[in-house]
């Protein structure tokens, strides 16, 4: 109890919590989702979760530990559900390459069905939260305003009103959120990877995770509108400060030289 | 005493300007040489030229007028919520994009075609205006300090004490009128800043869903909104009432709690604190659940939630109040009163 | 012209009918007399002489585009539901300033354009103003008689900040009321009265309902009113002590040399007007600025990361950010020293620069008129005070920003806070060794060019087989321009025991005046300009290169 206690204030302890708690809600969330229904195919299911052991122990368990119970350099993933799996390894920030304050989003490594593996063999070492269906996060008949204060209230704060990101402290960073997919956002509310708090369907039901997608999507992607223009990486003052400074008054010092310069004198023959 | 020596600069000034600026280097070698001799421009001395540079002005200025025609077309023809795609810029107002283009161009045009007419055609002959100093002369001074003094005595200001004084008195108390109208700009204080919306029995209200909340709502590692139970958006003196009211709540692992009181005032491990930043008020909610600290996006106070709220970096000068929280006969979470303390900002009379 | 006199007789009949009407107007107003002295005026042509123009015409533009928004903005914080064309803000409760913003961005033809021009128009006007500002500063020109020319100026910027700040804050977004936010946090953390001075402004408890209709008036007419009036008086002095100039051939101390307003400097300026404008209406084509449609309508449980104030306002924000958080509570009393201090220090740094022209005329004691503009290089601690000030003005505007260097450039942002609090000390005292040093070795330099005239960097051969750089003796304007400042004496108390051997008393502030004249004009301050006779002797000695 006394190394545990020591432990506590390790950085990666409350990740630990939290992969408990996921591992509990996860578990209600598999009891109610009806995609957890046995109509899987269960040899199917068993040779997923044989192959992805294989992936496991060559690429994961290095950090997590042979059995998925973690070590110093990595939290355990008993319960992290095969949501947790699928948004870390889908957008390439697992397996990491070194430690840092945060592990950044990267080319990914594995093929999506070398992560579905991935995904099956951690969810078969306990219950977490599941890969959200596309149903889940589709964003049909989804409502962009409500979408856009649940943003304001919940994501703005670190993630910056047009989902730009932002700082955190010493290093740490909420990042940008353009051009991420709607499942891995979806993804990133359900488990709260890294630092980022989870917002589970309990406190953010799946419909205002819906929405909120809906509302990244209008603001923030190819398609989006700036009716006014050029965006300047859409952070507000600072940026709108350098572009008058570089280009308003720097497009108004040169003609100020062109006005006052004197005419070409005619060449003397 | 002169600090300074009297201007060298001045001594050496030839006497006269040398026409022409050939000074021959005499005494000095670093005098003024003077204005140089005026050198004519290509459009001085050739026609041709001159005119190609009338045409170039007005070209400039017929474009400008072109772009008015323009502007006032895209006005009419455009739909205002019309969008395309420019590169580099972006989905855009189609309106906006035309308007701004055409007007800019239009006076652009205008600006470039009068410097470019004052800079080619206009004469450039350099002309030296002399400077007069600003003080007046002494005879003026006099004359001025005369006409004062006859007319200060005359109004006997300096004589009749009495009128004057109380000339003074008056003119110093009527402004005071103009202070105490402005009382009622405000309330006065009072307690205000010491009351939220929050008090006993309470109910925790998720802002997402405007549900009660159930501790199991909440899991460790997630973050959650709450306002006082019977209050909505529509009240009329919501933002006033949320600008003190908002909480967050998260979860800890009891044992992960390092404050005794904060232990005390949680419920299972969820521990509700103000959401307004105790340096000058913005919603702090920059919560990461790993270290358990909540930074604030104005001015990066940084504040532990897993020891009582302490400040543990940036300018804000005291913890963030918490709320005394526990479980009611239904199950939900509810508050157990006020908040302890003022929230947000410090303040004179804080204590 | 072909009814002009031919015969040198009187004309019969009447005057064309401009000059009719320039008669009845003198006859009332006296324009000829006014005309007379200053229709030639003279103005010397140079780029930085322009700067103070662009701020002129930028403050035009916002007055122009500002009037246009006043036609269809409602100043009012009463909470309505948006049904506008935005679709995210369909069904959001927000202030009708705030919608009326919308509508005037997505439903009156050309009022983004406006709005915009008016918001970029600001941010020029604030740039320019700052340019202009260091031009003057550093050429010296806010010497006598200029020195309440500088005020005003430095009054316009002041003023100029406070007034985009209230215009920023007017739409209510979710980032001018966090703004706003932070303006009551700092009325409560002033002793005493801050509780009341706060219920007072915001009209009861922040946010209230009082704030933005109080605030309407204030960016519309007061302060805008009070700049009007300053700007006007800014503008008289400048045709009443003529302008300054660069020294050069010809220019000397009591002359102004350059071309009339009619012609040629009223077609400049007056072009320039429309120059300023179009790039301006360009950069609203083509540019998003404040787009509140996307920042929100302002609740005050809401925020957004990177909340940051316009770049003119980023130095009290960065002195706010890195303060540390230092409260005192005695005696039932709380004195919010880390809000209160950058408060107070935000308006001393200003104010140093403002009054600067006064500390500088005290200490030299110069009390002649000066019109021809110095070198920077030969003021060097002027120039050295400039730079140092200016350094920590933009460290602070680092630290204003802190949150977007930490994430663009990957650092910590406790490692910025951490270099911005040191920075803010060190930073100015580094720049102000570093630049007079350059100041000196510039002035060295010159005296080098002169007596040795300039390097060509063509290197010749001596018969003898020495390498020589063949150097080219300037010609006499380049001469005088680098030898016409003055090197002035320091002040000194003189000795402090009179011929009877009594002593003197001397008071602190002569002491004072006495160190920093000497820092000013002391021996290290710089390198004795070459004289005509050190000049003639190398020139003699060598014979011409």
């Amino acid at each position: 109890m006394k190394k545990l206690s020591a432990r506590r204030r390790h950085p990666l302890a409350a990740l630990v919590v939290l992969l408990f708690a996921l591992a509990v809600t996860g578990g209600l969330y598999a009891a109610f989702s009806p995609s957890e229904a046995k109509a899987d195919d269960s040899s199917a299911q068993s040779l997923a979760i044989e192959e992805g052991k294989k992936l496991y122990s060559v690429g994961c368990a290095s950090c997590h530990g042979t059995g998925g119970q973690g070590t110093s350099d990595g939290p355990s993933l008993v319960g992290v559900g095969s949501a947790a799996v699928d948004f870390q390894v889908g957008t390439g920030r697992m397996p990491a390459q070194q430690p840092g304050a945060q592990v950044p989003k990267k080319k990914k490594i594995y093929s999506d069905a070398e992560t579905e593996q991935l995904a099956a063999y951690i969810s078969s070492l306990g219950a977490g939260p599941v890969t959200p269906s596309k149903g889940q996060y589709s964003t049909d008949g989804a409502d962009v305003a409500k979408g856009g204060e649940l943003f304001r209230t919940n994501c703005a704060q670190c993630h910056n009103f047009a989902g730009k990101g932002g700082a955190l402290t010493n290093g740490k960073y909420a990042p940008s959120l353009e051009g991420v997919s709607k499942k891995h956002l979806y993804e990133a509310m359900q488990t709260g990877p890294q630092n980022m708090p989870s917002f589970p369907d309990t406190t953010m039901p799946e419909k205002n995770k819906q929405d909120i997608i809906a509302y990244l999507d209008t603001v923030n992607s190819d398609k989006s509108k700036t009716p006014g223009g050029l965006e300047l990486g859409g952070l507000g003052p600072v940026s709108e400060g350098l572009f008058a400074w570089v280009f308003g008054m720097g497009a108004l010092i040169v003609l100020t030289i062109w006005v006052a310069a004197r005419t070409a004198k005619a060449k003397k023959s | 005493m002169s600090s300074h020596e009297i201007s060298q600069a001045e001594e050496k000034l030839p006497e006269e300007r040398a026409e022409g600026g050939a000074t021959v280097v005499a005494e000095d070698p670093f005098a003024d040489p003077g204005l140089p001799p005026h050198e004519h421009r290509q459009q001085d001395i050739d026609e041709r030229a001159a005119q190609r540079s009338e045409r170039t002005v007005a070209l400039l200025f017929t474009v400008s007028m072109l772009a008015t025609v323009a502007f006032i077309a895209s006005f009419v023809t455009l739909p205002v919520d019309k969008y395309i795609y420019v590169f580099p810029i972006g989905h855009i107002s189609a309106l906006n994009f035309a308007l701004g283009v055409t007007l800019g161009i239009a006076l652009f045009a205008i600006g470039a075609g009068a410097v470019h007419w004052a800079r080619t055609l206009m004469s450039d002959v350099e002309i030296a205006d002399e400077r007069h100093p600003i003080e007046a002369d002494p005879e003026v001074k006099a004359k001025v300090l005369d006409d004062f003094r006859a007319g200060a005595k005359e109004s006997g200001f300096g004589r009749r004490k009495l009128a004057r004084n109380t000339l003074f008195g008056a003119l110093a108390l009527v402004p005071l009128s103009g202070v105490v109208l402005l009382r009622d700009l405000g309330p006065l204080p009072g307690t205000k800043l010491r009351h939220t919306s929050w008090g006993k029995g309470k109910r925790l209200m998720n802002y997402n869903t405007m549900q009660p909340l159930r501790p199991e709502d909440i899991s460790v590692g997630s973050l959650t909104f709450a306002m006082p139970e019977g209050m909505t958006e529509e009240d009329h003196d919501f933002q006033t009432e949320i600008a003190k009211a908002a909480l967050m709540l998260v979860r800890l692992q009891p044992e992960n709690i390092k404050d005794k009181r904060e232990l005390d005032w949680s419920h299972e491990g969820i521990v509700a604190f103000s959401k307004i930043c105790t340096h000058v008020g913005c919603p702090i909610n920059l919560y990461e659940q790993q270290t358990h600290h909540v930074l604030c996006p104005c001015h990066q106070s940084t504040f532990d939630l897993s020891d009582g709220g302490r400040v543990i970096f940036g300018p804000a000068g005291h913890a963030l109040p918490q709320l005394r929280i526990r479980a009611n006969d239904q199950g939900y979470l509810e508050a157990m009163g006020d908040f302890s303390e003022p929230v947000g900002p410090a303040y004179w009379e804080r204590g | 012209m072909s009814t002009a006199t031919d015969t040198g007789t009187p004309r019969r009949g009447k005057a064309p009918a401009g000059e009719r009407v320039a008669d009845w107007a003198d006859g009332r107003l006296g324009i000829y007399s006014l005309a007379r002295a200053n229709m030639r005026k003279i103005f010397p042509d140079h780029w930085s002489f322009m700067l103070g123009e662009v701020a002129l015409y930028s403050f035009i533009i916002i007055i122009l585009t500002g009037v246009y928004l006043t036609l269809f903005f409602h100043p009012s914080m009463e909470e309505v539901v948006y049904h506008g064309p935005y679709v995210p803000m369909q069904g959001v409760r927000m202030s009708e300033a705030f919608a009326s913003t919308l509508d005037i961005s997505f439903e009156v033809r050309g009022g983004l354009l406006i709005r915009q021009i008016h918001h970029w128009a600001a941010l020029v006007f604030l740039c320019a103003m700052f340019v202009h500002m260091m031009r003057v500063f550093f050429t010296g020109a806010f010497r006598k008689p200029r020195e309440i020319n500088w005020l005003f100026g430095f009054l316009l910027f002041f003023l100029g900040m406070l007034t985009g700040f209230t215009g920023y804050s007017l739409p209510d977004d979710l980032l001018s009321g966090t703004g706003l936010r932070f303006i009551e946090g700092v009325f409560l953390s002033i002793p005493v009265v801050g509780t009341y001075i706060s219920m007072f402004v915001f009209g009861g408890e922040f946010p209230g309902m009082d704030l933005i209709p109080r605030l309407y008036p204030v960016h519309v007419l007061l302060l805008p009113g009070i700049m009007l009036g300053l700007l006007v008086a800014h503008l008289i002095l400048v045709f009443y002590h003529k302008h300054t100039q660069y020294p050069g051939a010809g220019k000397t101390n009591k002359n102004v040399v350059g071309m009339p307003l009619l012609p040629v400097y009223m077609a400049k300026a007056g072009g320039f007007f429309f120059l300023v404008f179009g790039v301006i209406a360009v950069i609203s084509a083509i540019a998003t600025i404040n787009p509140i449609w996307t920042i929100g309508p302002y609740r005050p449980d809401q925020v957004s990361t990177g909340a940051q104030p316009d770049w003119y306002m980023g130095f009290a924000e960065g002195l706010v950010r890195v303060m540390p958080g230092w409260e005192i509570t005695a005696w039932g009393h709380t004195l919010v020293l880390g809000v209160f201090i950058p408060i107070v220090l935000f308006p001393l740094v200003l104010f140093a620069i403002g009054f600067y022209p006064f500390i500088e005329g005290w200490i030299t004691g110069d009390k002649r008129e000066h019109h021809i503009l110095d070198r920077p290089r030969n003021a060097p601690t002027r120039t050295a005070f400039g730079v140092a000030w200016l350094t920590a003005y933009f460290v602070m505007l680092i630290g204003g920003g802190n949150d977007l260097w930490a994430t663009h450039f990957q650092l910590s942002i406790n490692s910025i806070t951490w270099f911005v609090r040191i920075g803010f000390f060190a930073g100015p005292v580094l720049a102000f060794i570093a630049t007079k040093r350059i100041c000196l070795g510039l002035q060295r330099r010159d005296k080098e060019k002169v007596l040795h005239g300039r390097e060509t960097g063509i290197i010749k051969r001596l018969p003898h087989g020495e390498f020589i750089e063949v150097h080219e003796p300037l010609t006499q304007e380049q001469m005088h321009v680098l030898t016409q400042h003055e090197q002035p004496k320091a002040y000194e108390i003189g000795p402090e025991v009179d011929e009877n051997g009594v002593r003197r008393k001397v008071k602190g502030s002569q002491k004072l005046r006495a160190r920093l004249s000497k820092s000013y004009y002391g021996k290290d301050a710089f390198i004795p300009k070459p004289t005509s006779e050190e000049y003639k002797e190398i020139t003699s000695g060598h014979g011409h290169h």
